[in-house]
């Protein structure tokens, strides 16, 4: 693994955070591959190997729908999210991809001010680099606790 | 009666006022423990599923009461409280697992799978010395064991003695409605938490609230998936705190919403990705949502191939654990499983049609806490309890009242 490589996985990830913490959901599908999958399990069901997740995606355009539905759809009061996260780790995957897990914790900010430690948890990513542009194939979201505090509106 | 259910009144005139200080009032939250979940009530424990191997155990709760379900090496299920008879420690940490005894941490007192201690540390002392005296009888304060009803792979426990039988307690029409979604050994899918802001009982009224479903939730409207002018109804059992409401998979095409104007019908919505809604009549009977709950806190869910069952954990006042367990059938294909995860999409904390439930209760939580002595409004469809053939009607909540003023005495 390239230091190169490891900056563009870093890279993707920030931008990847940064689309989501400034509200810029519409530009959230773009970082999946056409048939990208984004699913959020939690640390419980990955470990007992069941296959639930609270939002279970399999291409970009079931993300689209899930911006359209937060945008317009949903009901839910206005709050935003801080991502934190640490360093890649990254391994080469199959079929030219890259592997990629990346801690998070996530606080949510309500309109009341009031803030919290939201989630924490990993991703676990599978990339393609296709020509310059990286996209996730996979982004499976492992929460650590199975809890979530009223509801998950904005995805991780 | 106690002081605090002597000291409060219901409004005058009856089911159709209910008043806020229900959500409020501390004396009222732990008389709901002793009448209702330790009284002469079936609490939904566990699917069955959850405990397929001899020796596996499960944590679980009946209200707030710690619980512990497990299942014998010679198969049999039991309940008991999870709660060391010595000083009163919780005997099981961990969520879930297998054992051949459970052994207490803190004193490694141990208790066999269904509850009976069987054994005290150095009861005899040691070289001598120390110990418990020989007429010290700790057996007569062990945990309080559960009766257990298990219907169609759904685990039903309850410490009251004089509890009536379960199939009894749900009536004929709410036990065929469970038959109906409970068709086949359960394969399980994975299960996850919320927490609610909110009184226990301003969940279970918004599930049982079928005027609302279609109003706060757009996505549903939106869809088609659930109109009020869908063919439905709502069944209310004969004791009030049991409820099924369902409607048929298909739209009238009606257009009542699109002509009063509403924030749930926006023309032209649709999605880009419909496969999430595929959807095959599993159950050959064209119902395609049916939501069932059992008084105080069980929710079988049917949401097109979706399948759940969730759990309330009291935890305060203002806060409740909402436990979801989903589930499909053994005799499942991948295609099958596959749908019923895409269809996932629709329920829990990040689902299309129930985030909402997540925050509604406690926005009415939030409102009434200074509104003590002032009520709600709860009068669709008129005052009664009775079963009706359509969803513009607040009967089921109005039957919830109804058999929670009985095991409370007010």
């Amino acid at each position: 693994m390239t230091i190169e490589l490891r900056l563009r996985i870093q890279d993707l990830n920030a931008r990847y955070a940064q689309a989501i913490d400034d509200n810029k959901l519409e530009a959230w599908p773009d970082f999946f591959t056409e048939n990208g999958r984004y699913r959020i399990t939690t640390a419980e069901n990955f470990e007992r190997g069941l296959p639930l997740g609270m939002i279970h995606a399999t291409s970009r355009a079931m993300l689209r729908d899930r911006v359209r539905s937060l945008r317009d759809a949903n009901v839910y009061e206005a709050q935003r999210y801080r991502h934190l996260l640490g360093a890649p780790l990254v391994t080469p995957g199959a079929e030219g991809m890259v592997e990629a897990q990346t801690s998070f914790m996530v606080a949510r900010v309500m309109h009341s001010g009031e803030i919290m430690l939201f989630a924490t948890g990993r991703y676990h990513d599978r990339i393609v680099l296709d020509g310059g542009e990286a996209r996730f194939a996979e982004k499976l979201v492992i929460l650590d606790s199975r809890l979530i505090d009223t509801l998950l509106a904005i995805p991780l | 009666m106690t002081s605090a259910a002597a000291s409060r009144h219901w409004p005058a005139e009856g089911l159709t006022r209910v008043p806020y200080w229900l959500y409020a009032d501390g004396d009222i939250y732990e008389q709901e423990q002793a009448r209702i979940f330790r009284g002469p009530t079936w609490n939904f424990l566990c699917l069955e599923a959850e405990l397929t191997k001899p020796g596996s155990y499960r944590r679980s709760s009946l209200g707030a009461m710690p619980v512990v379900v497990t299942r014998d090496q010679d198969g049999a299920l039991h309940a008991f409280e999870n709660r060391c008879a010595h000083r009163g420690s919780l005997l099981v940490l961990d969520e879930r697992g297998e054992a051949r005894d459970i052994i207490c941490v803190y004193h490694n007192w141990s208790y066999d799978l269904a509850g009976n201690l069987t054994g005290v540390a150095f009861r005899k002392g040691l070289g001598g010395k120390g110990g418990m005296p020989a007429d010290c009888r700790p057996e007569a304060h062990g945990p309080r064991k559960l009766k257990l009803t298990t219907l169609a792979g759904l685990v039903f426990g309850t410490l009251a003695p004089d509890a009536p039988p379960l199939e009894r307690y749900l009536g004929a029409e709410i036990v065929a409605r469970i038959r109906r979604v409970m068709r086949a050994p359960v394969k399980l899918l994975g299960d996850y938490s919320q927490t609610l802001p909110s009184n226990w009982k301003l969940y279970m009224e918004n599930v049982k609230d079928t005027y609302h479903a279609s109003l706060l939730h757009t996505f549903f409207t939106t869809f088609r998936l659930n109109r009020l002018s869908q063919k439905g109804g709502v069944v209310v059992s004969d004791c009030g705190g049991h409820h099924v409401s369902y409607s048929l998979a298909a739209d009238t095409g009606g257009r009542e919403y699109e002509q009063a104007g509403m924030r749930a019908a926006q023309e032209g919505f649709g999605l880009e990705a419909p496969e999430l809604l595929e959807a095959v009549d599993e159950f050959g009977d064209g119902i395609g949502l049916q939501i069932l709950s059992v008084f105080p806190t069980f929710v079988l869910q049917q949401t097109r191939n979706s399948l759940a069952v969730r759990r309330l954990v009291p935890q305060g006042l203002d806060r409740t654990e909402l436990v979801w367990t989903c589930f499909g059938f053994e005799g499942d294909d991948d295609a099958m499983t596959e749908r019923r995860l895409r269809q996932a999409n629709l329920i829990g904390p990040a689902g299309y049609i129930s985030m909402e439930d997540g925050a509604a209760p406690g926005f009415v939580q939030r409102a009434t806490a200074t509104a003590d002595d002032l009520v709600s409004v709860v009068e669709m469809g008129g005052g009664s309890t009775a079963s009706a053939d359509n969803r513009v009607t607040e009967a089921a909540v109005r039957g919830f009242w109804k058999a929670y003023r009985g095991y409370m005495g007010i």
